[in-house]
């Protein structure tokens, strides 16, 4: 429960980078959805602490934080890979296979929908239209990378290629940043 | 305005704001419903689509629960098309359950309903199905059979304004989820069973009624509408009864609680069948001497005691006390009645006192929660009680909670006050430590202990000095306000913020929106009262309401929250040293002319001693003989030490109680009596509404009604008594109180609750008071000023730390109830002192871990508990836990007015003794 916590998670920084959006709304609890996206840039994942100290910054209850993150299927739980792909199955995608391409990729990465390599590089998961049609079977990496459309061959190009090493990068980088949903910095570690 | 339509081919009135669904029933047409609930506060949601009708011209059907008829409108709910859809839904909703032979509630308002529609199979898949969680100790979550109506949100976020339940992931995934997805035993719910009683499919359901396999198995055989044993709050309840067992209990739609019950009124019952129950007199061996630090085991008084019959020891109680009135004269023996009592217990207690025993000392607990704010009350408005129900809040535009913690004392109130706040109340709490209504309010002022005058008197300041007082008001009404505004008037909040502890801004700009608002209510709790200087406390507070003309309106008015159930009752019957039955002073001469008459004896006009004081006259050896009934001075009082080695000293003690207690460890006879849900009778809650109780199951054993024992003992003390049932005594009391002279028994049992003042029987009594003036000789109410004074004993070098006490949600005053209600015992078992954080390291301790604390008069040692409510240099011990009890360190020093101790403040020491 929140209030038996006594090292917080959430570092001053990251709590400001919070408070900096509730003037912005009218009131504290449409700041929720902002706070979960800067957690989530910096950990990448939402975990079960960071929710309580979130509930605890806008003064709302820890289920309220809770009801906005499960709502979306974006925040996880606990860290994902250093990448994360999504790849389409609505129905341009899915007429154009792209079932079979989630499919051919779990199996070549030897994991299923929605989990991470052994190596902690890669994270596949299926999503619903990525509004990229025109690329039908697409899929879309979470540094912003579009990939389509897709055959078993190319999906194999594409997994060599997200699973190259990137360039160490400042933990605290991105902080400075807008809350995008996709952004290619992670803390290291 | 009401407008007329068509429902099935007849034509029907709505009334403003009624939907279809709601003109049906009234109507007598069914209409199947499963997300909404006709129960006060609930408000239609929509969802779940098993009340759609057929509006004719419209291409869609309407759900009715929530569609408003408009006129003309032409409604079918029996159309083929809408039942078709009816059925659908059930069918859809049907796949996901358990079979219904494995159903965990096969009675659950979802099974009648498809019964009634017919639908017993479904085509469709089922989803997969939650694992059952039984984390908590009173109820279990076993979502497969959860249909998502979302009823036990609402109830969680919006009836009760706990929010904890909430509707997690979307679509199919849908999930009930407690705070962050935890398990409901660990999450941060109160219990208030709202959404048990909310669940319409058997999803979440009290334990009581559970076998192993999670399915009902075990059906009340009868009910009983009675009230709730605890607060002063009086939910209305309905006891469920298997044998002469309670197996559950649900909220009752009483005007105090509207369906709405706190974890204790919902699951804090089984202390009536516990072991321990006392069932046969008992009689102190001859050989067993007292002393102020004995023990006796609860579970087998043999040790200390014999049984007897009730004619010997009600023989012995009687002639011990009759021995010491005929030598010593009646000023030599005591009683203590109870605030737990009903309104007849406590008027025969006091009468036996007044005239069994020809005293006036008699005395209860209100001494040691409300007497400073009675006596404020009754010195500047000329009346003790509330001037307006705390159900008014919701027509509040401010509302002020001060040294109140109603999420944890008067919970259900509480439901009220953060409801208001939620709908736009600006709420103010004035409190050290940190609390359940925090998150609600627009300012929490987390001030200095025991500076409460400085603070209220900088807030009247401001009122007075940038004239945001009411002047049409202060002359018609009030006197005083001149010296008033002189003796505040070096009370500036720029002077009093170092003081207090709160930065002048806050004050003034707290003192204007009180002074501005157009209807404001205060509510006050023990952190008023119970102070050295709990009167002025008190003193202030009401002058703020006077000043600004918030009584006797709309959303307006001064409320102190009464903490017993019957505390209300107690004081007004009259089981008080200085008063008579309703508030008529002892030694008034026309009143005592008048009760030497209604009662036929002599009196005493000497007011009588107060509870402390009485404990100091016994050490004195000036009382020598005590009647005690249902009262736990052992525990509750001051320097239980020195309260225990008064009782322990006294020649002879009468204890009457269901278990024995700290107190009746010290007794010559204990006399065991009937709890709560055994016995009939009236009570006042803190809105002064009187309702009626009624008795549910038989007493264990031997025990008996403690109006029959009062009764007994008084024919043996001479007393010439034969009352036979309860309302002959409610109804003498009637005869003597004006107040409720429109209430009578039979008006009680066919209303269940009548609030007073009530002169007549047709009079629907009165909830909001004082609006033309006050009860006083003047009609004018008192504006009392109040000099700051420091709390008695300060912090020092040898004790550094304040210590203050209370009550914790789940445990009720000494915890004799509370302790033995398993459900409530397993949430909070273990005594601990809640230090703030960084006290707690400083100490070196973790949570968990062993401390002693010590004050000058006595020594406890208790777990730790790191609570970021309270503020550095504060601790804070609840006074329930007899294993490690808080008032063998409080300080009796007392209120010069109310003669109430200062259990909110003294200075303490506190020591690690090691890892638990
Ligand atoms: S018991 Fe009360 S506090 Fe707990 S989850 Fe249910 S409604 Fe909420
Ligand atoms: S709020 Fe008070 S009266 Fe109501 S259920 Fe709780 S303890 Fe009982
Ligand atoms: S359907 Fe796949 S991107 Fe739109
Ligand atoms: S009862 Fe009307 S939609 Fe559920």
């Amino acid at each position: 429960m929140a209030s038996d916590v006594t090292t917080p998670m959430l570092s001053e920084a990251i709590r400001d980078k919070i408070r900096a959006f509730i003037p912005r709304y009218p009131n504290k609890r449409a700041v929720t959805l902002p706070a979960l996206h800067i957690v989530h840039e910096y950990f990448r994942c939402v975990p079960y602490q960071a929710m309580a100290e979130i509930a605890e910054i806008l003064e709302i209850t820890p289920a309220e934080v809770h009801d906005t993150m499960s709502f979306y299927g974006f925040f996880p739980q606990a860290p994902i890979g250093d990448v994360r792909v999504w790849i389409c199955r609505s129905l341009s995608c899915m007429i154009t296979g792209g079932d079979e391409m989630l499919e051919h990729a779990c199996k070549k990465l030897g994991v299923r929908s929605g989990q991470t390599t052994p190596d902690g590089k890669l994270t596949v998961e299926f999503a619903e239209c990525l509004g990229i049609c025109d690329f039908a079977p697409a899929a879309l990496a979470d540094d912003g990378r579009i990939f389509g459309p897709l055959t078993p061959e190319k999906v194999d190009a594409m997994i060599e290629e997200l699973k190259k090493d990137k360039d160490p990068v400042d933990p605290t980088h991105g902080l400075g940043s807008s809350a995008g949903p996709a952004t290619p910095s992670r803390p290291e570690g | 305005m009401s407008i007329s339509f068509t429902l099935d081919g007849r034509e029907v009135e709505a009334r403003a704001g009624e939907t279809i669904w709601q003109v049906a029933r009234r109507e007598g047409v069914e209409i199947p419903h499963l997300c909404y609930s006709p129960a006060p506060g609930y408000r239609a949601d929509g969802n779940c689509r098993a009340c759609m009708v057929e509006v004719e011209g419209e291409r869609v059907l309407a759900p009715s629960c929530l569609r408003r008829p408009s006129p003309g409108m032409k409604v079918a709910t029996d159309s083929a098309r809408s039942k078709a859809a009816r059925a659908m839904v059930m069918e859809l909703l049907l796949a996901d359950q358990p079979p219904r032979e494995a159903a965990h509630d096969p009675d659950s308002k979802f099974w009648r309903w498809a019964d009634k529609l017919g639908v017993t199979e479904s085509r469709f898949p089922a989803r997969h199905a939650p694992a059952p969680d039984v984390s908590h100790p009173a109820m279990a979550v076993q979502l497969d059979a959860c249909i998502h109506c979302g009823l036990c949100v609402r109830a969680c976020r919006e009836v009760q304004v706990n929010d904890v339940i909430g509707m997690g992931r979307r679509g199919h995934h849908a999930k009930i989820v407690f705070d962050l997805d935890d398990p409901m035993g660990h999450s941060t719910c109160v219990a208030c069973g709202e959404c048990v009683q909310a669940c319409p499919t058997g999803a979440l359901m009290p334990s009581s009624v559970l076998d192993k396999e999670g399915r009902k198995s075990r059906e009340p055989d009868r009910s009983v509408d009675s009230l709730c044993p605890y607060c002063g709050v009086g939910c209305q309840l309905t006891y469920q009864i298997e044998g002469n067992k309670i197996l559950q209990v649900d909220g009752r739609d009483g005007p105090a609680n509207h369906n709405r019950l706190c974890v204790k009124g919902r699951f804090g019952f089984d202390y009536v069948a516990h072991p321990q129950r006392l069932t046969r007199p008992l009689i102190r061996k001859p050989d067993v001497p007292k002393d102020a630090d004995d023990f006796v085991d609860p579970s087998d008084p043999s040790t200390h005691f014999r049984e007897a019959t009730w004619d010997e020891a009600l023989d012995v109680a009687a002639a011990g006390l009759r021995t010491i009135r005929d030598t010593f004269g009646g000023r030599a023996l005591a009683g203590f009645g109870s605030a737990k009592g009903s309104n007849e217990e406590a008027y025969l207690f006091q009468k036996l006192v007044r005239t069994g025993f020809g005293g006036n000392n008699v005395d209860h607990c209100t001494r040691l929660c409300h007497a400073s704010s009675v006596a404020a009350l009754i010195e500047t408005i000329g009346s003790g009680a509330v001037t307006a129900p705390f159900s008014e809040c919701v027509h509040s535009d401010v509302i002020v909670v001060i040294g109140a913690n109603p999420t944890v004392n008067h919970p259900v109130a509480a439901t009220f006050i953060k409801g208001a706040a939620r709908r736009g109340a600006k709420l103010v709490v004035i409190d050290p430590r940190g609390q359940g209504l925090s998150r609600h309010a627009t300012h929490h002022l987390r001030f200095k202990p025991g500076s409460d005058v400085a603070l209220l008197n900088a807030l009247i300041h401001v009122i007075i000095e940038e004239g945001l007082y009411d002047r049409a008001y202060v002359d018609r009404f009030t006197s005083g306000f001149e010296e008033l505004r002189a003796r505040t008037f070096a009370f500036s909040p720029e002077k009093m913020a170092p003081v207090c502890g709160v930065d002048a801004s806050t004050l003034r700009e707290v003192a204007r929106l009180y002074g501005r608002a157009r209807s404001a209510l205060i509510f006050w709790g023990m952190g008023i009262s119970q102070h050295v200087h709990g009167t002025d406390n008190a003193r202030c507070l009401i002058a703020l309401a006077l000043l600004c003309g918030q009584v006797g309106r709309p959303g307006s008015g001064l409320h102190p929250l009464r903490g017993q159930n019957n505390v209300q009752g107690a004081s007004d019957a009259g089981l008080i040293p200085m008063f008579l039955p309703d508030y008529h002073r002892t030694n008034d001469p026309a009143a005592h002319a008048d009760f030497e008459k209604y009662w036929g004896v002599n009196l005493d006009p000497e007011p009588g001693l107060t509870v402390v004081e009485i404990m100091a006259a016994i050490l004195r050896g000036s009382i020598r003989g005590m009647y005690i009934m249902g009262e736990n001075p052992a525990m509750s009082d001051p320097d239980a030490r020195h309260a225990r080695e008064a009782l322990a000293k006294l020649d002879h003690l009468v204890v009457q109680e269901i278990f024995l207690t700290e107190t009746a460890r010290h007794a010559d006879v204990i006399l065991p009596s009937t709890a709560f849900p055994e016995k009939t009778g009236t009570f006042t809650n803190t809105d002064r509404r009187v309702q009626i109780g009624r008795a549910a199951l038989q007493p264990p054993g031997d025990a008996r009604q403690d109006w029959w024992i009062v009764r007994d003992l008084a024919r043996r003390l001479g007393l010439g008594w034969n009352y036979e049932h309860p309302s002959e005594i409610y109804e003498e009391l009637r005869g003597c109180m004006p107040s409720i002279r429109g209430i009578s028994w039979g008006r009680l049992e066919r209303e269940g609750a009548v609030t007073y003042p009530c002169p007549s029987e047709s009079d629907p009594g009165h909830e909001l008071i004082f609006a033309e003036g006050f009860p006083t000789p003047t009609g004018r109410g008192k504006l009392v000023p109040a000099e700051v004074s420091p709390p008695d004993e300060l912090p020092d070098d040898a004790y550094p730390m304040v210590l203050t006490t209370g009550r914790l949600l789940e445990h009720w005053h000494t915890g004799s109830m509370t302790r033995r209600a398993t459900v409530l015992d397993r949430i909070e078992p273990e005594a601990a002192v809640h230090v703030a954080p960084a006290d707690l390291r400083r100490l070196g301790a973790n949570p968990g871990d062993r401390l002693r604390v010590s004050t000058r008069r006595g020594s406890i040692e208790l777990a730790a508990r790191s609570d970021r409510d309270v503020p550095p240099g504060l601790i804070f011990i609840p006074f329930c836990f007899a294993e490690a009890a808080a008032n063998l360190l409080t300080n009796p020093a007392l209120d010069p007015f109310g003669k109430i101790p200062e259990f909110k403040f003294c200075a303490a020491k506190v020591e690690a003794t090691g890892a638990g």
